[in-house]
């Protein structure tokens, strides 16, 4: 009778055979036969099942295979053309056939430390609200809002930034700025020149909002994974709330914290539309964080569909694989500390 | 006592600054919504929907042809990346859950979900747009099924990984083959939960630009062919922002605002799918 209970998975067919079990008969081989016939079938569909799902858990490698092929193919007039004066070379002439990916990569680091400057301590403060100071009812929306911030569209933050976030630090807050640190040695030639509103500053700033909820969601859950035994035997020896959290909750999700942070930078470092809206795309290096520069990101979103010539596409092919490598490192390292973090609190 | 007083100063001023934190967190979040839904909402009418996009310079004009080229590059990549994200997700939870294989996947997957999707931008014009010699949507929709990709590898395995074996182990006693086991009750139970990751998916994709840039380009005008370029909002959004033109750049606030609009409405979706889901 055990064979009804496959339902629709059986031909009418397959029902008789269950019948025969049932009822015996004279013609039980018959049916034993058809049976065999039943689970061959199950075995084939089995097999082949497994198969299918085994060829698409592949498909998962060779696609990251396949984007390292394929950027190093892209890439490698570039490479043979330049060798290695492409990482030390400023120049970036479409016109001479001269490109150098110093700016571009100069640009990517620094919007991404003003980035995680900013976004770091925000996102711990927030996390640190949202599991210790937080009443129960509040945590919930507080939280859904944070999470929102990381749902919106990049392009969003940077047509917000373009129009609305850009020209208001540059009519309020830079000109302040530069006469603030006009007098400060080495600061002044950091907030020098005049107020374009679109820079390397507008963009760092940029980054850091969509940074935020991504290191604030995991400081939270590491946060979450901290005994309450350890919190309290604080607590009664006399610990203020705030000798709590930096002696017992930070050293102890130290290595998750991390993990949180290098998510927050793999982001950083290759977020592309809200760079390219705000940066001002300009291949040179200045002192002043106020100045117009670039990115890899941005570079590429900006000059590949014009880009002619095959030397031009193989340079930006190559910095979109110098942008993959980085990232790679920077999220495997994100993982391997989360990664060790669950074992060690046996989620 | 002037100890005390002192460590209780110092842990008021730090837990302040955590306030402030937050404060600043939900600013953040309350001007760009603010600003968005105040400039978008001008330009909102009938002919968004129903018009092309309008030469420069010129008055009136849609996203007409922008939305359809959304809704059909999102479609594909979500049919083309969801069923190959499913079943990997499936060997993952199910045949492979303790072989060597299923972790270098799950790290694999981990980094291709944050990687920069630009980069994938790049490699689909390497493999597709520079063999067949030109842009088309069809490069486009694979763009974004190789974003999808991992975000239901993910939310699958995930998913799988909470059904109770107790599930698995009466539907096998009663003599099911192993892929009738999964199909019917191992992805019933966790249903709810890989479908919140498809919703989380397409919210994903719907407002990439990056990828699309170079692969599917841009169209001015409406084309269902899903050989040729094909226009999308985030693109003609990109494109008339950076524009000095009034009525371009009132379009782009427009389809900045549909964006968001439909991105929060599959984030509140899947939000209360995924609680609905838990309570039961």
């Amino acid at each position: 009778m055990w064979l009804y209970g496959l339902g629709s998975q059986l031909s009418p067919r397959d029902g008789a055979v269950a019948k025969n079990l049932a009822f015996g008969g004279g013609r039980a081989q018959q049916a034993e036969i058809r049976l065999a016939s039943v689970l061959a079938r199950f075995k084939f569909r089995d097999s082949a099942f497994r198969f299918l799902t085994l060829a698409c858990a592949w498909a998962v490698l060779l696609l990251l295979g396949g984007v390292i092929v394929s950027l190093i193919m892209g890439a490698l007039p570039s490479i043979r053309a330049f060798g290695a004066s492409f990482y030390t070379s400023e120049a970036w002439n479409p016109v001479t056939g001269k490109f150098g990916a110093l700016a571009p990569v100069y640009g990517t680091i620094v919007t991404s430390a003003i980035a995680m400057t900013i976004a770091v301590p925000s996102a711990f403060g927030i996390a640190i609200f949202l599991t210790e100071l937080c009443p129960f009812w509040l945590r919930k929306p507080i939280g859904i809002a944070i999470e929102l911030l990381a749902g919106i569209p990049s392009i969003i933050y940077g047509i917000w930034g373009l129009f609305v976030f850009a020209p208001f630090l540059q009519q309020h807050i830079q000109p302040q700025l530069i006469a603030f640190f006009a007098n400060v040695p080495i600061l002044s030639s950091l907030f020098a020149g005049p107020p374009y509103g679109i820079g390397v500053l507008t963009a760092g700033i940029i980054l850091s909002i969509m940074v935020l909820p991504i290191v604030t969601s995991i400081s939270r859950d590491v946060f979450e994974t901290v005994p309450a035994v350890l919190k309290e035997a604080a607590f009664g020896v006399g610990c203020t709330t705030w000798e709590v959290v930096r002696s017992i909750i930070v050293p102890y999700t130290s290595g998750g914290l991390l993990g949180g942070v290098m998510l927050g930078l793999g982001r950083a470092l290759g977020e592309t539309m809200a760079v390219t809206f705000v940066i001002g795309n300009a291949h040179k290096i200045a002192s002043s964080i106020l100045a117009p520069g670039t990115t890899i990101s941005a570079t590429i979103a900006n000059e590949f569909t014009e880009a002619v010539g095959g030397l031009y596409t193989s340079a930006l092919i190559q910095l979109g694989l110098i942008l993959f490598v980085v990232t790679f490192i920077v999220l495997a390292i994100s993982r391997y500390m989360l990664m060790r973090l669950r074992v060690k609190g046996g989620l | 006592m002037k100890l005390y007083a002192r460590r209780r100063r110092q842990s008021k001023f730090f837990l302040g600054l955590s306030y402030v934190a937050v404060a600043i967190g939900l600013g953040w979040l309350a001007l760009i919504l603010g600003t968005l839904f105040f400039n978008g909402f001008q330009g909102l009418s009938g002919a968004v929907f129903t018009q092309m996009t309008p030469p420069p310079g010129s008055g009136g004009g849609g996203l007409a042809n922008a939305i359809t080229g959304s809704l059909i590059m999102t479609a594909l990549g979500i049919a083309i990346g969801t069923p190959v994200g499913l079943l990997a997700g499936t060997y993952m939870a199910e045949y492979g859950r303790y072989t060597k294989l299923t972790v270098l996947i799950r790290l694999i997957n981990d980094i291709l979900l944050s990687a920069p999707s630009i980069v994938i931008g790049l490699f689909i014009y390497q493999v597709m747009v520079v063999k067949m010699g030109h842009f088309s949507a069809i490069a486009g929709a694979m763009a974004l099924a190789v974003i999808v990709l991992p975000v239901v590898v993910r939310a699958t395995e995930d998913m799988l990984l909470l059904v109770p074996d107790s599930l698995r182990e009466a539907a096998s006693a009663l003599g099911l083959a192993r892929s009738i086991m999964i199909g019917k009750v191992a992805y019933r139970a966790a249903r709810a939960g890989i479908i919140t990751g498809v919703l989380l998916a397409i919210a994903r994709i719907s407002g990439e630009t990056a990828p699309l840039l170079f692969t599917a380009l841009n169209n001015q005008f409406f084309t269902t062919d899903l050989n040729q370029p094909m226009a999308s909002l985030p693109t003609v959004i990109f494109q008339f922002a950076m524009s000095p033109y009034k009525e371009w750049q009132q379009l782009a606030w427009t389809g900045a605002l549909l964006i968001t609009l439909a991105v929060l409405a599959l984030s509140i979706t899947a939000r209360a799918l995924h609680n609905q889901g838990a309570t039961k």
